[in-house]
């Protein structure tokens, strides 16, 4: 069954004190309510040594059990009318999240027929199986918002609005891509839709998306802009939640309330690495509040409950109530990149969360609440073939990135390449630009 | 600390106001009479757009009139040197990079600065003192201890419009944000197609002190010089700090800045009114025909105090300053190898892998037929520098060591 589970006793409006412009964590409001989060999390440790004692064992465990939320669950209850409320969606968001949901799941799956045809090489990570994260936070963002991911971002460039097309051609690598070639499957980047990266290393994009953050704050209180509001999501997975850099940007965006909420896809294995045997308290949403802001945990395969807790974060972010952690329960359906043989996840855990297809769950729901009816869903369905199909076509008749464009983003400014011995700058030889200047 | 101003006896070097260097292409703007192609000391240059883009995505253009300095190495006995402009004014390292990021920051209210201890502190070195009281606590954002994270967060800042300074306590801090450093300032321009722009600044004191062990004494140049897309510059006198520091921060490629522990209390008197240096520009700091020797940061003093000696014995080092430790100027630096047929490299780096190592191989590529010698190299030993001060001094080129060399070099 899926559910939510909360941490912090809301994630909802004005029931969170907001900080004071000191910055300090110690208004009496909210540091009652944190430490009454702190009390409930450790008379729940030892609770959870059975569980992790379980879990060691028998590596049994498939789901996320509700273990010792029970003093929040109360909360939950009695906040359950703006619950309801806030799951209820229209037929016109339900079918902009279940198309969004069909092109991420139909392009990963191009991607990884091209793959083995030899169209797109190296390392290429598929995200089948946790599109409800996506959707469900990027479909809640404007235009100016700030997306940042790590190397499986594909779905999460299509998300946020880059072509298929482009990203098609950039795994072809081909000079039409979105970088034009240049990056790859790892390092989309879109200026126009404000995706910041694609990142090879995991927990090298939480910083890049935690200075987009304090450029927003910057903007509103040193450049006097009040219109200025983007908020700024990072994804990444559980595996990077074990990093210094996690870490220290938690510490900062709670420091400076800065407008980011971290996204944790815990698909419960980074590569071959079990969660459960990389993390000393494997609750990531825990981790929220020991810096200062709310820790989340939400089924990430359920698209309706990510979109309501995406929705209270993004609005918290926006009004200057600063971060928010959020971890999403999710799995992915492949293996961590098309190079993993995937031996070591046990396939009894790999058909429980098959039966948990988010876009089969949309749909379920879509069609018992009446919103939608078949017909909807296939001309989708088959819309979104075409735009798969035509992205593929284009890839391939675009042309490769010539010889000639090697060096030219090398530097934003090409004085970068320096002076030659004949006293001009390199850059304006041509043969130079060309890469067939002997340097 | 070491040298407490700038004043050299360069003998028969400089015959009255220095050329402006200037640059060859016809786009360029300024032109003076030059007396030789040495391409000598860097002054202004803010140059014209680039109207040619041809298939080099062309840089935004930025076109000041900013008035010329002739000369403004703060020689004692040049009074003619100064001659266009108005005396200047006197002041250390330190309140040179402070007045150069100061000015920036008040021209363009998106540079600012993050590091540790810059905002309420002042700066560990005193280069960001009073700022935070001027621009606030946000333009002058103390961080918390977490290079990496900091580092990456500037870079963020960049790629959506701000102007980060990045200070390192000590350069060697900086190592903790080698990953962002070289991944993401490095590289994203490139991998993200030219779509964003990184224009941060990273600064902040490394090279050898006065006994500060070992950690604290690091020489890292070489360490970033490899990057692919970095430039680097090193500063060495109080005109070119803030010349340097104004122009990395107008650049819109990210760059490195290299100070110099030693170096921030050197008094100079430097121009009044507004100039910038060049990024890729080398300093001519004296004309000679018997040999080259190039140099950066706080070694430049050393071959200067060298060259006293030197110049007493008969000899007439050309000695260039190369501050552009990425990219190399090889115009000036071949200018000079074409006249004099020697050179020597002192420099504070290591020996292995260090600038001297690259720029030797450089020179063979380019100058190898003007040789009439091969390129000696003087560069720091390859040790951690010990903390006592016997061993400190032994670690890095000391001007006897120079003085000997030069002997050996030209006999």
């Amino acid at each position: 069954m899926a559910y939510v589970m909360r941490s912090s006793p809301s994630v909802q409006s004005g029931s969170l004190a907001p900080h004071s412009s000191a910055s300090s964590v110690s208004s009496s409001a909210s540091s009652s309510s944190y430490i009454l989060r702190l009390g409930a999390l450790n008379s729940q440790r030892s609770g959870r040594l059975s569980i992790t004692r379980r879990a060691i064992g028998t590596a049994n465990r498939r789901t996320r059990k509700p273990h010792g939320v029970s003093a929040s669950t109360s909360e939950l209850v009695a906040e359950k009318p703006s619950i309801k409320n806030a799951l209820a969606i229209t037929r016109e968001e339900g079918l902009i999240l279940y198309e969004d949901m069909v092109l991420g799941r139909s392009f990963e799956d191009m991607c990884a027929q091209m793959y083995y045809r030899g169209k797109m090489f190296g390392f290429v990570h598929l995200y089948n199986g946790q599109e409800a994260v996506s959707t469900g936070f990027v479909k809640c963002l404007k235009p100016e918002d700030y997306v940042c991911s790590t190397y499986r971002d594909h779905v999460h460039a299509l998300s946020k609005g880059v072509p298929a097309r482009a990203v098609m051609s950039e795994l072809f690598g081909k000079a039409t891509g979105i970088c034009r070639g240049q990056g790859g499957s790892m390092h989309m980047f879109s200026k126009e839709h404000g995706l910041l990266g694609g990142f090879a290393f995991i927990g090298e994009g939480i910083p890049v998306a935690t200075g987009a953050a304090f450029k927003t704050k910057y903007e509103r209180e040193v450049l006097k802009n009040d219109k200025a509001d983007a908020v700024t999501v990072a994804f990444f997975g559980d595996g990077t939640c074990n990093n210094g850099q996690f870490f220290e940007c938690l510490n900062m965006a709670a420091l400076w309330k800065l407008p980011i909420i971290f996204v944790v896809e815990n698909n419960l294995w980074a590569i071959g690495m079990s969660h459960y045997r990389a993390t000393s308290v494997p609750e990531i949403w825990k981790k929220g509040p020991a810096f200062g802001m709310p820790g989340i945990h939400v089924d990430g395969m359920d698209v309706l409950k990510v979109r309501e807790v995406a929705l209270e974060a993004v609005a918290r972010a926006r009004r200057g109530d600063g971060p928010t952690l959020v971890e999403c329960e999710t799995y992915r359906f492949r293996g961590h990149s098309l190079a993993d043989p995937d031996e070591l996840r046990k396939p009894a855990e790999k058909a429980h969360y098959a039966a948990r297809d988010p876009i089969i769950a949309l749909k379920k729901y879509l069609l018992e609440s009446g919103l939608v009816d078949e017909t909807d869903l296939r001309s989708i369905d088959k819309k979104i073939d075409e735009i798969v199909e035509d992205a593929v076509e284009f890839a391939d008749a675009s042309p490769l990135p010539p010889r000639s464009q090697l060096l030219e983003n090398v530097f934003a400014d090409p004085k970068g390449f320096g002076i030659g011995p004949d006293g001009k700058y390199r850059c304006e030889d041509p043969a130079f630009t060309a890469g067939t200047a002997q340097v | 600390m070491g040298l407490s101003s700038i004043a050299y006896d360069l003998g028969s070097g400089l015959n009255g106001p220095m050329s402006i260097s200037h640059l060859s292409s016809p786009r360029q703007q300024l032109a003076f009479s030059a007396k030789s192609c040495t391409g000598s000391r860097a002054c202004i240059t803010v140059r014209a757009a680039d109207g040619n883009s041809g298939s080099m995505r062309a840089p935004p253009s930025t076109v000041r009139a900013s008035k010329l300095v002739t000369n403004a190495v703060a020689v004692k006995s040049e009074t003619a040197s100064i001659a266009a402009t108005k005396s200047g004014h006197e002041l250390l390292l330190f309140e040179a990079l402070r007045e150069g990021l100061e000015e920036e920051m008040e021209r363009d209210p998106r540079v600012c600065v993050l590091g540790e201890d810059v905002g309420h502190y002042g700066g560990s070195y005193k280069v960001t003192k009073g700022l935070a009281e001027k621009f606030g606590d946000l333009r002058v954002l103390d961080t918390p201890i977490a290079e990496n994270s900091f580092t990456g967060m500037a870079v963020g800042a960049a790629m959506t419009g701000l102007r980060p300074i990045v200070e390192g306590m000590n350069m060697g801090f900086l190592l903790l944000a080698y990953n962002q450093i070289s991944n993401n300032c490095g590289m994203l321009h490139y991998t993200s197609g030219g779509q964003f722009t990184i224009p941060v600044v990273i600064r902040g004191p490394g090279g050898v002190g006065r006994q500060l062990g070992a950690e604290h004494s690091q020489r890292l140049e070489s360490y970033f010089q490899s990057v692919p897309g970095l430039q680097m510059v090193a500063c060495s006198t109080p005109y070119n700090a803030k010349g340097l520091m104004k122009a990395a921060i107008r650049s819109e490629n990210p760059v490195i800045l290299c100070e110099h522990v030693l170096l921030y209390n050197l008094k100079e008197r430097i121009p009044d009114e507004e100039y910038v240096c060049c990024l890729e520009r080398a300093e001519l700091v004296r004309p000679g025909k018997d040999v080259t020797i190039l140099t950066y940061s706080r070694m430049r003093h050393h071959v200067l105090q060298a060259a006293k000696s030197l110049i007493n014995k008969g000899y007439d080092p050309e000695i260039i300053d190369i501050i552009s430790l990425k990219p190399f100027d090889l115009h000036t630096i071949g200018n000079s190898i074409k006249k004099t047929h020697k050179v020597l490299i002192v420099e504070e780096c290591m020996r292995t892998g260090g600038i001297g190592a690259s720029l030797r191989a450089s020179i063979m590529d380019n100058f190898w037929d003007y040789l009439d010698a091969p390129i000696m190299c003087l560069s720091s030993q390859d040790v951690p520098t010990p903390y006592a001060g016997t061993l400190e001094e032994a670690t890095v080129v000391q001007p006897p060591q120079i003085v000997k060399a030069i002997k050996q070099l030209c006999g």
